[in-house]
């Protein structure tokens, strides 16, 4: 959004600190709007009534649609680095590390954060225009002359069922990028079997199964966050719509990552 | 009862509301009405909450609703039923899941109970055999009736119409006119509508207000509206073209 001009009484030397005054202006306030969004949805999720069938058709919505995406993703991921990191151990002698490898990559950075990224383009791209759409048709307001909160009934749902769906997605991908990095390992590249997953429990602990979880719950909060306040502000007609769901996925990938380098340097 | 004291409203720089004053008795049909722009939905969407006023006071039968938050509002908002201009169906639920939303939502009905109203809804607005269509399937004029169902369903006091019939055709335009009044003479509700459709809505108006530069400039019983010596509303009312001070657009492409 574009902040208000400058009146032209004011001194042309005043104007640009003027300018950059109302743009601090602008992003503190929407700061300020992003968190009262989420802090007003953290609310409604701990108090009743609460929309089960609304919650469903979330889970549904963000999980179940992009179950092909993650499963699809997870097998090409799991195979390019089977395949990267076998050609790398190689040089080294190392390739009967190369099962860790794989896991540990995925299972602590690549899982959460690329599936994180994919549901986004997917479904939390979705939920934005989805949004949007029933803002600029005035359907939100109808919610709302209905005594019903829109928050409550589009927001929660959609916190709730990425805070489940995530971890599950997550693990899916993680499981089926293992599976992809033993096809490449294993089956073309001739590494055994035994190897390739004994490795994996020796390396693998349980601090790093967390790790990746907790990344994915963080993603699961964070995706529909963004992605439901960029459709409830969103601008007017086909082409706010549009930009609105533009930003969503911009901001929320790169949130993704910010957010990952942090838990990444405070998690064990 | 409806009081509107002072309503002003201004959007950046712009002010929209300088100061409505207009009272709507229980059970009358009033339409505002005033040109394209002139602040008729802002007006409308103070009366129902969703705008605040920088000054002036909306009160709904002794509750000044424009302070009002939450629960609060909405318990206000229960005795209310709009019909927004492009309806605002959901377009993920068929007719009679729009129908029907508002009672799932806020009442304890029974499913058959609500089944029961909903059919007799649609029944009342000639939509009876539609209840299985999604809103994308259906005419302009179907999904007005859609909104007006969905809007009477919880038999509200009050019912909001933001121009309601913009965008159809004069049969339509009647079609919708004499639904409303139809539907008023059965439920007695108080219906505050938002319209442009002249001479249209002289026939179904109890009273009739001119909004116009942000205040209500006449307002009376459509025969003193019609007979108004104020020349903004003979203007309105006639659909004259504006003059400026270049003279009118005929003129003004003669001399060119």
């Amino acid at each position: 959004m574009f902040p208000a001009p400058v009146p032209e009484s004011w001194p042309l030397s005043l104007r640009p600190i003027a300018a950059m005054g109302r743009v601090c202006l602008d992003v503190v306030s929407a700061l300020g709007r992003f968190g009262t969004f989420f802090g007003q949805a953290v609310g409604f999720i701990v108090v009743p009534p609460f929309k089960l069938g609304r919650l469903l058709d979330r889970i549904h919505f963000i999980g179940f649609r992009s179950l092909s995406i993650v499963l699809l993703t997870g097998a090409f991921t799991g195979m390019v680095l089977g395949l990267q990191v076998y050609l790398t151990l190689v040089r080294f002698g190392s390739e009967a590390y190369l099962g860790p490898a794989v896991a540990l990559a995925l299972i602590r950075e690549l899982g959460p954060v690329l599936c994180a990224v994919f549901v986004t383009g997917l479904a939390g791209s979705a939920l934005t225009a989805e949004i949007g759409i029933m803002k600029i048709t005035e359907q939100i307001d109808a919610l709302q002359v209905m005594a019903l909160n829109p928050v409550r009934y589009l927001v929660v749902p959609a916190i709730v069922a990425g805070v489940i769906t995530f971890p599950l997605l997550t693990s899916i991908f993680d499981v089926i990028g293992i599976l992809g990095g033993y096809l490449v390992g294993v089956e073309l590249l001739g590494l055994s079997p035994g190897t390739y997953y004994g490795e994996m429990r020796t390396f693998v602990t349980w601090d790093d199964l967390m790790t990746g979880y907790w990344k994915a719950l963080s993603f699961g909060i964070i995706v529909p966050w963004v992605c439901t306040y960029k459709g409830f502000y969103c601008g007017h007609g086909a082409e706010g719509v549009a930009r609105a769901t533009t930003q969503a996925v911009v901001l929320t990938s790169v949130l993704i990552l910010v957010w990952d380098y942090f838990l990444g340097s405070v998690l064990p | 009862m409806i009081q509107i004291r002072g309503l002003q409203k201004r959007f950046g720089s712009q002010p929209v509301l300088r100061g409505v004053d207009v009272e709507i008795a229980t059970g009358e049909i009033m339409v505002i009405i005033g040109r394209s722009g002139g602040g008729k939905s802002v007006l409308l969407k103070h009366l129902i909450g969703l705008l605040r006023p920088d000054a002036g006071t909306v009160t709904v039968d002794g509750t000044e609703i424009t302070r009002l938050r939450g629960a609060a509002l909405d318990r206000v908002r229960e005795r209310y039923g709009v019909v927004f201009q492009g309806g605002a169906l959901f377009d993920s639920m068929s007719v009679a899941d729009n129908v029907a939303f508002p009672l799932r939502e806020r009442s304890r009905l029974g499913a058959a109970e609500i089944r029961g109203r909903v059919q007799e809804k649609l029944d009342q607005v000639g939509l009876s055999d539609m209840g299985h269509k999604n809103p994308a399937e259906i005419s302009g004029g179907m999904r007005k009736r859609v909104a007006i169902a969905r809007a009477l369903v919880t038999e509200p006091e009050i019912v909001f119409f933001d121009e309601p019939t913009t965008g159809l055709d004069p049969i339509l335009v009647n079609t919708i006119h004499h639904l409303i009044v139809d539907l008023h003479r059965k439920f007695r509700f108080t219906a505050v509508m938002v319209s442009h459709e002249i001479p249209e809505i002289f026939e179904i108006a109890d009273r009739v207000g001119m909004l116009h530069d942000g205040v209500i400039v006449e307002v009376g019983p459509p025969e003193a509206i019609r007979a108004s010596a104020n020349p903004i509303v003979q203007q309105f009312i006639r659909g004259d073209v504006e003059t400026t001070a270049a003279g009118p657009p005929s003129e003004r492409g003669r001399r060119a």
